[in-house]
């Protein structure tokens, strides 16, 4: 067996004269967790789209088990499990019956499929739901809903569209906990968040894409060093104070800067040493506050801190 | 490129089977009792005046008649607002492709699932219209198959507009060119006879009018008056299968 689950060479999408994915590549290995981290409209749905074979790309090379997306998207699709961004479930059925009625599309009995979803509700804490219907259960419940509903072929990938989007902290905890558990049974995930706090809680490895292009791969934390430094000095400017001389003076204390807003962030190894220094400048400034660099600071270097709509 | 399995599409089926257990009730007045007070207010109110139509009492030509639309309604509502919810409000289409089942397979199994619709609102319409002597044959026996057939045709016909549809509002459309004007001119009410000649050529074309000869015809014992539509139903139903599943795949799969 293959340690590649998912290999994309050069894969462009078009929608008309709109390149959402232009001339990606990538792999994911058996067992990892990946990561795609963006804004909106950077081609990271797209991308998942067609992994699980509901895009067609328009070019480039795209295998799934080795298998090409084009040419055998059931045998793909029979091996993954996909938890959509919106909630797909069917509303008109009981939180049994919707992973029956799954089960089913991949060729269980309904007597195998009964079995596996006894486990899987047990496995998201919905066994006392069984026979509730949908619009009865709250979002963080039928998020962990779809996760089981996605679970119920064994898939040996699964594909999450914004796992957490919209959930509470206890809920988006919960769920995290049951992706952990399912990472250290062997499942590789795939995942898009918006969350960076969540990408370097699950992720093995991160891609940041803009602009339909990846612009940056890696494990969270040497991502983090290589772009973002290993502290961040967040300086308030004075209201009314001299912004683009102070900016001047700071500069150079370290290896990289910042200025958004009247906030100047300054990059750098060794954040103590930095404010030792500024300390010694007398700026006019209003606060300073010391924190560990995040994925956040890598985000937004590498994407730009325009709003995207 | 087709890509149908006939296994997919009948598990698609199974899930509506599923489904309409749970909203049974509420589908039941559009569907069912409407062609009740049809049958009531046209049928006996209209009937107490107008006793035979072609040698046979008004209220049961009223009835086979409306058993007929009742098939015609069943699978109509089926393929364009309900599928157009799921499709459009509930994603579930868009979820259901992300496992084994193709685009094809949901079509086709929508469609087997309209028809069935047709069979069951056609045959429990068909049992109250027995109570009015509507049924006069054995032959009515095969009445489930003809509103089956008939169902198909219809169910095609509403998903691909629903494939094509931009909005929900476009329905209006569907049903007030198209399904209403089948409903009062493919001779439930009225033989076409009594109409200028060029509309009798046009109710040609129209399903409901070959689904209302065809169970009439078995209803009142003559199979002879029926076989030319039960074809012409079944050709329909053939050339119009693949043409939701063309155009789903286009709609769901980009």
């Amino acid at each position: 067996m293959s340690m590649i689950v998912v290999e994309a060479q050069n894969l462009v999408k078009r929608f008309g004269t709109v390149r959402a994915v232009d001339d990606i590549s990538f792999e994911v290995r058996a067992g990892e967790c990946f990561g795609f981290l963006g804004p909106n409209g950077a081609g990271k749905t797209t991308t998942m789209k067609m992994i699980y074979c509901a895009v067609r790309p328009t070019d480039g090379v795209l295998r799934v088990f080795s298998l090409d997306v084009q040419r055998h998207p059931r045998r793909i699709k029979q091996q993954i499990g996909v938890v959509h961004q919106a909630t797909t479930l069917d509303e008109a059925l009981t939180v049994r019956e919707n992973l029956l009625v799954y089960g089913r599309y991949y060729g269980l009995s309904w007597a195998e499929a009964a079995r596996r979803a006894e486990q899987l509700l047990d496995f998201v804490e919905l066994a006392g739901r069984a026979h509730e219907r949908i619009p009865r259960l709250s979002g963080g419940m039928q998020r962990r809903l779809m996760i089981a509903r996605a679970l119920i072929s064994e898939p040996r990938l699964l594909i999450l569209d914004e796992p957490t989007t919209g959930l509470d902290p206890q809920a988006r905890h919960a769920v995290w906990e049951r992706l952990r558990q399912l990472k250290r049974a062997g499942i590789t995930q795939i995942l898009t968040t918006h969350y960076m706090e969540e990408a370097e809680q699950l992720c093995d490895r991160v891609a940041i894409v803009d602009g339909g292009r990846i612009v940056a791969e890696g494990p969270p934390r040497e991502l983090v060093e290589r772009y973002a430094g290993r502290e961040v000095v967040e300086v308030q400017l004075a209201p009314d104070g001299p912004a683009a001389a102070v900016v001047e003076r700071l500069r150079p204390l370290a290896e990289a800067h910042e200025v958004t807003g009247d906030r100047v962030l300054l990059h750098t190894r060794d954040g103590e040493r930095v404010v030792h220094q500024m300390r010694s400048l007398d700026l006019p400034i209003e606060g300073v506050t010391l924190r560990r660099a995040t994925l956040e600071d890598v985000f937004l270097r590498l994407t730009g801190r325009r709003l995207r709509e | 490129m087709m890509d149908v399995s006939l296994r997919g599409a009948f598990r698609f089926w199974q899930r509506n089977l599923l489904l309409f257990r749970r909203i049974f009730l509420t589908a039941l007045p559009e569907n069912f009792l409407e062609p009740v007070l049809y049958l009531v207010a046209l049928g006996v109110g209209l009937g107490s005046y107008l006793r035979e139509v072609d040698g046979i009492p008004y209220v049961a030509f009223v009835a086979t008649g409306l058993a007929a639309s009742a098939a015609m309604y069943g699978a109509t509502f089926e393929c364009t607002y309900n599928a157009y919810v799921q499709f459009a409000y509930d994603r579930a289409y868009e979820a259901i492709i992300t496992t084994p089942l193709s685009a094809e397979d949901l079509a086709v199994g929508e469609v087997l699932w309209g028809a069935t619709r047709s069979v069951i609102y056609g045959s429990a319409f068909l049992a109250v219209a027995a109570l009015f002597g509507a049924v006069q044959s054995l032959w009515a026996l095969l009445l489930p198959a003809v509103f089956f057939v008939a169902g198909l045709v219809f169910s095609a016909l509403g998903l691909a507009f629903t494939a094509l549809t931009p909005s929900i509002d476009l329905f209006t459309y569907y049903f007030s060119l198209w399904i209403t004007p089948q409903f009062m001119f493919s001779g439930i009410f009225f033989p076409l006879e009594a109409l200028p000649r060029w509309v009798q050529q046009a109710a040609w074309f129209a399903p409901l009018y070959h689904a209302v000869r065809a169970t009439r015809a078995f209803a009142f014992g003559d199979p002879a008056d029926a076989w030319g539509s039960l074809l012409w139903l079944t050709l329909a139903a053939l050339v119009l299968l693949s043409v939701p599943a063309v155009l789903l795949r286009r709609r769901l799969v980009q």
